[in-house]
């Protein structure tokens, strides 16, 4: 096609100004929110996805039915504990296992008190860093935690800003939990989810006594010998536990999940968000869609006598047709266009704010030319598609009736 | 005389239906527009002259008769090849003017040859030769609101000859200009007639205007009340 075929159109565009911009409104509102939703739920995605490959292939998580992955949320009625940790280091296959125990704890610091996660956990170096590795996290400032640190506190990167006590703590501080005073050896580093970062992680011998719990485990971390394949090793830890606990097959009441399992639950829950949202901006798409149609259709009415004028000097239907349609589809890939750009822009902002106040590891966002451009086509479809029934009423137009209109 | 027969309207006839009403607006009409005629169109208001017009530039088709356009008669040809044939050969001048608003004067007179597949080169080369003739070669990019009316119709001339057309049929090009500007339009309209050989069909109401053109056909209701040549008259 001829670039006059695009040209006349845009000086047509260009000419109603106002008109146009309004027109291209939903359109924009439609590509924006695609763009942008697109782009942040794949960076989402990619960022758990990584999480969780930073977990490494070899680890296995043993949780009561009930609870999902986050540390601790909810005590539930089932519960695992020093025995069932007892079974699974036995499961051939597995080179290791340890666990940890959760709830909410009494924290007192400043004379303020507050509620706060409480971890206890096992004071063995290797089960240490099994926990820190399977948890993501590391030690910011001071030590960790070691064999008789029964009187010792390990705290979340948080705890070291002036925002939970009006005053940082600071290493060799005491603070008290659960009416126990305990001495701060360590900060971990800012990991960027609030729960992680207040956590209160103690000795899981003072925190049976603290909490009155005996055994009783949150979950168990479980690494596989090298060179095992983690599903069979899952399915066996499966099958002995469920013996061990008394349970008929397919009556479990606890979950043996591997990282890739765990990643994919939270992918899958944003894949359904993402289709929900994609769908409203489907709605507002097809709103623009509309939008442009009107606009042809009053453009094509007041222009009815230029129509007439151009079939006079020899344009045939499918010249007008053309350049209608074109007209059209110029509307949508210039929403497009400015759809795409303000949709980048907000998925920037938003990884910017949550790399600032919750963690650089959070969102990690980049732009997919192929999505670009096709969301570029799409929106030129669009218009052209929202542009073809006026323009074949132009088309259609009888030259003298069309240059007699006034 | 043994002059190329361009256009031809035999027995035309067109009946406008409104309802229950009918309104005979042309009534039988022949006419013969030869090569290197200039055929002026005289008539009162209403008479139906533009729908004539219409006819002979085969922008409508006729309720009755036929209309033999280049050889052939219109209502066997199809809608694009109706286009083609008139934007080849008919150049069209409007009371209005008529230009494309958002184009310039250089753009307006070639957009009929964009319909043609002119490359663009040629195009404009010829448009600005043609702007430069009409007096407008300072005026190339100039929108039509930046224009006056004289000048409009000029580019409108120009346009209606980017094509290179055998004929000009023109509706009352100096009904919205004063004399001047309406004479100055009327004797370029002379000058392609003699210089050019362009065969010029033109509705006025201007008798003085008319009176110099070398035919003069006088419709009224409809009807071809008499066909003056060069002072001797004829009746049809
Ligand atoms: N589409 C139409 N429907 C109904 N009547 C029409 C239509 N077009 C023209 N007419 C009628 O046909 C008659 C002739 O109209 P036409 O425009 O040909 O007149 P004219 O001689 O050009 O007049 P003027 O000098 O005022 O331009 C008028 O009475 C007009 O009302
Ligand atoms: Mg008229």
């Amino acid at each position: 096609m001829k670039k006059d075929y695009i040209t006349i159109p845009l000086k047509e565009i260009r000419r109603r100004k106002l008109r146009s911009w309004l027109t291209l409104i939903g359109i924009i509102i439609g590509i924006a929110a695609v763009v942008s939703l697109i782009t942040l739920g794949s960076g989402l995605k990619n960022a758990i996805e990584g999480q969780f490959a930073a977990l490494g292939n070899d680890k296995l998580f043993v949780s009561p039915k009930g609870n999902t992955f986050s540390p601790g949320l909810s005590i539930d009625a089932v519960s695992i504990n020093d025995d069932d940790l007892k079974v699974v280091e036995r499961v051939q296959g597995v080179r290791r296992a340890t666990g940890f125990a959760t709830t909410t704890g009494e924290v007192e610091f400043n004379d303020i008190s507050r509620y706060f996660f409480v971890w206890g956990q096992s004071t063995d170096p290797e089960d240490r860093e099994l926990i820190g590795e399977s948890q993501n996290y590391k030690i910011g400032v001071g030590r960790v935690m070691e064999k008789g640190d029964e009187n010792k506190v390990v705290l979340g990167w948080e705890h070291s800003q002036d925002t939970l006590f009006e005053k940082a703590v600071e290493l060799g501080d005491n603070i008290v939990v659960q009416g126990k005073k305990l001495t701060v050896i360590g900060f971990l580093e800012k990991i960027g989810s609030p729960p992680d970062d207040r956590s209160v992680s103690i000795a899981i011998d003072t925190y049976e006594d603290l909490f009155e719990t005996k055994g009783e485990l949150g979950l168990l971390i479980v690494q596989t010998e090298p060179g095992e394949d983690i599903d069979v090793v899952a399915d066996r830890v499966q099958k002995d536990l469920r013996k061990a606990r008394g349970l008929a097959e397919g009556k479990e009441d606890f979950n043996v999940e591997t990282p890739r399992q765990l990643g994919a639950a939270f992918t899958t829950i944003l894949d359904i968000l993402q289709v929900v949202l994609l769908g409203i901006a489907g709605i507002s798409l097809l709103v623009g869609g509309i939008n442009v149609m009107n606009t042809m259709y009053t453009s094509v009415l007041e222009r009815t006598k230029q129509i007439g004028v151009m079939k006079a000097l020899g344009a045939r239907n499918r010249h007008i047709l053309t350049l209608f349609v074109v007209e059209s589809g110029l509307y949508g890939l210039g929403g497009g266009i400015i759809g795409a750009i303000i949709g980048i822009g907000f998925a920037k902002t938003v990884e910017l704010l949550m790399q600032t106040f919750v963690g650089p590891a959070f969102l990690s966002i980049s732009i997919d030319t192929s999505l670009v451009l096709g969301t570029l086509t799409f929106s030129f479809v669009v218009g052209c598609l929202s542009g073809i029934a006026p323009a074949r009423q132009a088309s259609k137009m009888s030259p003298v009736d069309a240059l007699r209109y006034e | 005389m043994t002059t190329k027969m361009l256009i031809q309207l035999k027995d035309v006839w067109k009946t406008y239906t409104m309802g229950e009403n009918k309104l005979d607006v042309l009534k039988g009409i022949n006419l013969d527009v030869r090569e290197g005629d200039f055929i002026a169109i005289l008539g009162p208001s209403g008479s139906g002259k533009s729908t004539l017009m219409n006819q002979v530039g085969a922008l409508d088709t006729p309720t009755k008769g036929k209309i033999i356009l280049a050889g052939r008669d219109i209502a066997t040809l199809s809608e694009s090849d109706l286009a083609k044939l008139r934007g080849q050969k008919i150049g069209f001048v409007f009371q209005q003017f008529n230009l494309i608003p958002t184009l310039t004067a250089l753009e307006n007179v070639t957009l009929p040859a964009i319909f043609q597949n002119m490359s663009e080169e040629q195009r404009i080369k010829r448009a600005t030769k043609l702007l430069t003739m009409v007096g407008l070669g300072d005026r190339l990019h100039h929108k039509p609101t930046e224009l006056s009316g004289g000048q409009q119709q000029r580019v409108a001339v120009a346009r209606s000859l980017i094509n290179n057309p055998g004929i000009i049929l023109a509706d009352e090009p100096t009904g919205n200009l004063d004399s001047i500007s309406g004479k100055q339009v009327f004797a370029m309209l002379e000058k392609l007639h003699a210089e050019d050989k362009k065969t010029i069909v033109l509705i006025t109401h201007d008798i003085h205007l008319a009176k110099t053109a070398p035919t003069i056909v006088y419709l009224k209701d409809g009807i071809i009340e008499k066909i003056e040549k060069n002072g001797k008259h004829h009746r049809p």
